[in-house]
């Protein structure tokens, strides 16, 4: 027999068995979240099941994230049926402008190494990057969960991503994962679970890895694995959090395939509209103009994304005439972190507009609409037509400092061109 | 072994149709009701699809269908217009659990020869299949998890609740 994968062994454990890929196993739940998106269904099959009680409520938590803040009365009042809900269940709630759920489980030890977390919301993937197997659902297996404690769950393949050399100058981890996503497609990791490995990881910090696990479902994958180390370590104890119980693959897992990305090699990249998938370096890119730059999501909207826009925008004065360039900060703690330490009057200064802490324009839901004809590039994950609420617009996904240099240009530009 | 037929009129689409391109998300800050949001099914990529769409359609579309978010009226919506199956070489993992949880049947089976208009008979009994009418073709669907197949069998996971008095245990194999 030989040894197991991460997903192998965080599954076998919660389900107090042997398992291996392709069983389909009973699992305990170390946390539920649900978002304001998410959360309405969710009670509305609560009850339909005749859901009484929460069988883990202090362990149970939903984000008021998408509608942050509520843009009509009718998600306003959603927020207020929810906080009912949440109150009479005894549920956790991040409040409006707390941030995006996926980054608040992060910051508060509600997603720790070896845990199993599930969440109504496909970015739940997110936190992979501190060990933890972590997935998306709909609003009624969360309701279920809800009410049982448990859930099923197919024990998946896992692919092996091997990372390996060191990027250059204004790569980032965008041009990583846009790599991957080109490399595997759509639904290359459909059903099973991605584990980060290779010399390189070392060297990425929790933003980037936060960000690979994040998008690992646009690859389709059940969830984006890493190995707990003294980054993951560092990160927990800086937010006061637990260390966990870090789960190791063998070393004789067995893999259904192994990708290997080359660092060195890589170039700024992009993709156009409307796939994730159909991604070009930048220096092919089409040389449209631009008239809006997102900076946020759990993608791309924590301190260190508008840091590194920073440090290409301080090349010019200010952005291009006719551009609206946007910060959403993914956390009230990211807020606090960059007004602190300047980042964001700076941003201000330069021409920057300022949205609370959430979703923001990621999906149309609050926020920032793009108009007509626009094209927008953003440091998002998604650019489906129609995602920001416009589907007249066209998105193109990019890291923050090719967002940043597009800003100064006006039309899409090479980060390498403000060394 | 009970027995599921589905009839009805194939509705084409391709690949990696996302739930934002069946319903936008934008639309949930106006309502969740299925029976509101299905006039704006597929509105994006397919102004015309809501309002030319018959009770007992199928959808049939390529591989990822249901990729994206994990928002369940992307499955409550395609039932509020009267679909009760949807055809694809493959599923998102979201979509594929929401759409059982709620009734409607997923079926993976290679779409390739469908085309548009052709009358479909899905059927799930000791073997899960689909024949089409119009060509005369027959296709063999993946078999269903054990799991799978009790949730699909009560009418979704609510029913299934009601029936098990909680979460189904999953059956021997």
């Amino acid at each position: 027999m030989t040894g197991k994968t991460i997903a192998e062994k965080i599954l076998s454990s919660k389900s107090d068995t042997d398992s291996r890929v392709g069983d389909v196993v009973i699992c305990r739940i170390d946390h539920l979240i649900a978002t304001d998106g998410s959360m309405p269904m969710t009670i509305d099959y609560f009850e339909r099941m005749a859901g009484a009680s929460i069988a883990n409520a202090e362990n149970t938590s939903v984000s008021l994230d998408h509608y942050s803040p509520p843009p009509n009365r009718i998600t306003a009042t959603l927020h207020e049926q929810i906080r009912a809900f949440a109150a009479k269940h005894g549920m956790n709630v991040f409040e409006v402008g707390d941030g995006i759920g996926h980054q608040v489980m992060m910051e508060t030890g509600r997603a720790l190494p070896g845990d199993l977390v599930i969440g109504a919301d496909s970015h739940t993937v997110t936190y992979g990057a501190l060990n933890c197997f972590a997935t998306g659902v709909g609003s009624s297996d969360l309701a279920a969960a809800m009410i049982g404690g448990r859930i099923w769950l197919r024990v998946p393949e896992t692919i092996k991503v091997d990372l390996e050399g060191a990027t250059a100058d204004k790569v980032h981890a965008k041009d990583i994962v846009l790599s991957l996503v080109r490399t595997l497609g759509a639904d290359g990791a459909a059903y099973k679970s991605l584990e980060f490995a290779g010399s390189a990881i070392a060297g990425l910090d929790m933003d980037a890895r936060a960000l690979l696990a994040n998008m690992s479902v646009e690859m389709g994958a059940k969830c984006g694995l890493f190995h707990a180390d003294g980054t993951t370590e560092a990160f927990l104890k800086a937010h006061g959090s637990d260390a966990g119980q870090p789960v190791a693959a063998d070393s004789d897992a067995e893999y259904c395939q192994t990708v290997t990305v080359d660092l060195s090699q890589l170039e700024p990249q992009i993709a156009l509209p409307h796939q994730v998938h159909t991604v070009v370096p930048v220096s092919d890119a089409p040389d449209e103009s631009i008239q809006m730059v997102y900076i946020g999501t759990c993608a791309g909207g924590r301190a260190s994304d508008l840091h590194e826009a920073l440090a290409v925008l301080r090349k010019a004065e200010r952005i291009a005439p006719g551009v609206q360039m946007i910060y959403t900060p993914a956390s009230r703690g990211i807020l606090s972190q960059v007004s602190k330490d300047g980042s964001l009057a700076e941003f201000v200064a330069m021409g920057g507009i300022i949205q609370t802490a959430g979703c923001g324009s990621c999906c149309g839901t609050c926020g920032a609409i793009p108009g007509d004809g626009v094209n927008v590039i953003s440091t998002a994950n998604r650019n489906f037509k129609g995602r920001m609420g416009n589907p007249e617009a066209s998105i193109y996904l990019a890291s923050p400092m090719t967002c940043a240099a597009s800003a100064l240009r006006g039309r899409i530009a090479d980060p390498r061109e403000f060394a | 072994m009970d027995t599921l037929t589905i009839e009805g009129r194939a509705r084409l689409f391709g690949d990696d149709i996302n739930t934002d391109y069946i319903i936008s998300s934008r639309r949930k800050r106006d309502s969740l009701d299925p029976h509101v949001l299905r006039q704006y099914l597929f509105e994006s990529i397919d102004p015309q699809f809501a309002a030319s769409v018959e009770p007992g359609d199928i959808l049939v579309a390529g591989e990822n269908f249901g990729c994206g978010s994990a928002m369940e009226v992307a499955a409550t919506v395609v039932i509020g217009a009267d679909i009760k199956a949807v055809l694809a070489k493959s599923f998102s993992r979201t979509y594929y659990r929401n759409a059982i949880n709620n009734g409607l049947l997923p079926v993976i089976c290679d779409t390739s020869g469908i085309a548009e208009g052709d009358r479909l008979l899905v059927t799930l009994g000791d073997a899960f299949s689909v024949r089409n009418e119009t060509s005369g073709v027959g296709l063999t669907a993946e078999a269903l998890s054990p799991v799978v197949r009790t949730i699909v069998m009560a009418g979704g996971l609510v029913p299934c609740f009601q029936n098990h008095g909680g979460f189904p245990d999953l059956p021997s194999t």
